[in-house]
C-alpha cells in the first residue's frame, strides 16, 4: 500500500478513569489509516501502539461489529455513530474522513449513563425500562398454531419497524434533554402494534414512561435529533404513538398498579 | 384525583399541560390581535371595543383563567427545563446539531424573552407606566381614549421598534410551539404532517404579520390620531 491511500489523523478523544474520576479529553495521533478500516479497527491500530508503549489503552464498547448488536458507542465529531446517517459506528468506514482531519471522540452523555470508562457507557438505566413493561406475557406448553391470530398485515410491518431498534442509546446522546423517547416508544410499540401485546398495552404504556422519567432521562421537546441519528432508522411517528397511548391509559385505563421498583440484572 | 396527581407527575402528562395551554394561548393571541385591529376602523370602533372589554361581567373571570393558563405553561416549562438539563449533567466538548430548529433549540430562551415583553406590554397599555402622559386621555363620550393612547404611542420609534421585535421573537417560539403540540398529543402521520408544517407556519406568519402591522402602520403616518 502506497503512502497516498493511507491517512494520518488527530484524535481528541475521552478518557475516564472511572465513573468517579474526572475524564479529560486526550489527543492522539492515529498515522498510517487505510480508508477500508472501519472506525473501531482504525482505534484497534491506535490502541495497539498504546499497548506496546505501556499505556492504557481506550476503552470503548463494540460486540458484533456488523451493525445489529447496538455496543458500539461513540459520539464521533458530536454526532452519535458519526457523519454517515444510519449506520452504527462500527460500520462507518474511514473512507469518510480525509488525510490531516482533527475527530473529536467522545462517549454517550446522559446522567442515566454513567461512564464505566473512556467511552464506555453504563446503558443498564435502558433495560430497566424495558423491564417496567417491555414484554408480553406468553403461556408455556406446545407451539401455538401458526396464523390462530390474525395480524395486520400494515400492523405487523410498522410493529417490525419499531423492533429494527438495537437499544443503543444513541436516540438519548444526540437529544439536547438526553430522552429516550425514541428507545421506549420504539420497544413499547413493537409490542402494542400487535395482539399478543393488547393484555398489557395500557400497564406497558404508563409503566415504561414512568420508568424512563424515574431513570433521570429528559423528557422530550420535539427537536428530532433521535430519528436523525438513529443507526436503523426508527421514525419519531412512534413517539406520538407512545404520547397517545400513554395519555388514553394514563386517562382512561382501570387501575393501574404503581410502578414496582426496578432490579438490576447480575452483572 | 390520585390517576391526574400521577398524570401531571410524569414528563409526558406535563407536555401534555404545555401542548394545551399552548393551544389555548395561542387563542388568545388570535382574538386579541383581531380586537386590536379595531385601530384600523378608527377612534370610535376601538374605544367601543375597549370599554365594551372593560365593562364586560366576565372580564375578572377572563382575566383569571388567562392567567391561570399562562401560569401553568411558564411554571411547567421551567419544571421541564429544570429536568431536561438535569438529564445531562457533563455536556459534549463538541456537538453538532443534525436535525433540531434553532426555534426548537432555543424555546425556552425565547419563551422567557416573550415572558419579559408580557411584563412591559402590561406596564405600558394595561398599567400605564411607560408613556404615562398618553395614558389619561378622554373622549367625548368619557370613555378612556385607547385609541389616541395607542396611535400616539407607536408613533415613537423606539416603543414601534420593542413591539416589531417582540413579535418576531413570539414567532420564532411558536414557530416550534404550534407543530410541536401536534406531536405531544400523539398526531403524527405522513398523510397530514405537510399539513400540519404548512398550516402551522401560516398561522404563525399572520400572527406576526398582523400584530406587526398596527405599531407599523401608525409609525409609517397610515393611521390619523384625530379620525374619528
Amino acid at each position: 500500500m502506497n503512502d497516498e491511500e493511507t491517512m494520518d489523523l488527530r484524535l481528541h478523544v475521552w478518557r475516564q478513569k472511572d465513573s468517579k474520576s474526572p475524564g479529560k479529553m486526550v489527543t492522539y495521533r492515529a498515522n498510517g489509516i487505510s480508508p477500508d478500516m472501519s472506525f473501531l479497527e482504525m482505534l484497534d491500530v491506535v490502541n495497539e501502539e498504546l499497548v506496546t508503549a505501556g499505556k492504557p489503552p481506550i476503552a470503548f464498547d463494540h460486540d458484533c461489529r456488523e451493525g445489529i448488536c447496538g455496543m458500539c458507542s461513540l459520539v464521533i465529531n458530536g454526532v452519535p455513530h458519526g457523519p454517515q446517517q444510519g449506520t452504527t459506528a462500527c460500520q462507518l468506514h474511514m473512507r469518510h474522513f480525509r488525510h490531516g482531519d482533527e475527530i473529536t471522540i467522545e462517549p454517550w452523555r446522559a446522567r442515566a449513563f454513567p461512564v464505566i470508562r473512556d467511552l464506555v457507557v453504563d446503558r443498564r438505566s435502558l433495560d430497566r425500562v424495558l423491564q417496567a413493561g417491555g414484554y408480553v406475557s406468553v403461556n408455556t406448553g406446545s407451539a401455538p398454531d401458526a396464523n390462530a391470530i390474525p395480524v395486520p398485515q400494515d400492523n405487523a410491518e410498522a410493529a417490525f419497524d419499531a423492533a429494527a431498534c438495537i437499544g443503543c442509546g444513541a436516540c438519548v446522546a444526540a437529544c439536547p434533554n438526553a430522552s429516550a423517547s425514541l428507545f421506549v416508544a420504539a420497544k413499547a410499540q413493537q409490542l402494542s402494534l400487535l395482539p399478543q401485546g393488547q393484555p398489557e398495552r395500557e400497564k406497558r404504556a404508563i409503566h415504561m414512561v414512568e420508568a424512563m422519567d424515574r431513570e433521570g432521562f429528559g423528557g422530550c421537546t420535539n427537536h428530532y435529533e433521535c430519528e436523525a441519528v438513529c443507526p436503523k432508522g426508527i421514525p419519531v411517528r412512534y413517539i406520538a404513538d407512545l404520547n397517545r397511548d400513554f395519555l388514553r391509559s394514563a386517562l382512561t385505563s382501570r387501575e393501574v398498579k404503581p410502578l414496582p421498583p426496578a432490579v438490576d440484572a447480575e452483572e | 384525583m390520585n390517576r391526574l396527581i400521577r398524570l401531571f407527575g410524569t414528563s409526558i402528562g406535563r407536555k401534555l399541560v404545555m401542548a394545551v395551554t399552548g393551544v389555548l394561548l395561542i387563542g388568545f393571541l388570535i382574538s386579541h390581535m383581531l380586537g386590536n385591529m379595531t385601530v384600523f376602523q378608527g377612534q370610535e370602533s376601538m374605544n367601543y371595543y375597549a370599554a365594551w372589554l372593560k365593562k364586560h361581567p366576565f372580564l375578572w373571570v377572563a382575566r383569571a383563567g388567562l392567567l391561570t393558563i399562562f401560569g401553568l405553561h411558564v411554571v411547567t416549562a421551567i419544571s421541564l427545563a429544570i429536568e431536561n438539563n438535569a438529564a445531562r449533567p457533563e455536556g459534549y466538548r463538541k456537538k453538532s446539531a443534525v436535525a433540531a430548529t434553532l426555534s426548537s433549540r432555543y424555546i425556552v430562551v425565547s419563551g422567557l424573552l416573550v415572558l419579559a415583553f408580557l411584563i412591559y406590554h402590561l406596564a405600558h397599555f394595561t398599567f400605564g407606566w411607560v408613556q404615562p402622559d398618553l395614558y389619561h386621555f378622554v373622549d367625548e363620550k368619557a370613555r378612556h381614549d385607547v385609541y389616541r393612547m395607542v396611535v400616539l404611542g407607536f408613533q415613537n420609534p423606539i416603543v414601534t421598534g420593542s413591539y416589531v421585535a417582540a413579535m418576531l421573537l413570539l414567532g420564532f417560539h411558536l414557530h416550534h410551539g404550534a407543530r410541536s403540540l401536534v406531536q405531544t398529543i400523539g398526531l403524527n402521520h405522513e398523510s397530514y404532517n405537510t399539513l400540519i408544517r404548512i398550516g402551522s407556519n401560516t398561522l404563525v406568519a399572520a400572527l406576526v404579520i398582523g400584530n406587526c402591522s398596527i405599531p407599523l402602520m401608525i409609525l409609517a403616518g397610515f393611521v390619523d390620531p384625530a379620525a374619528k
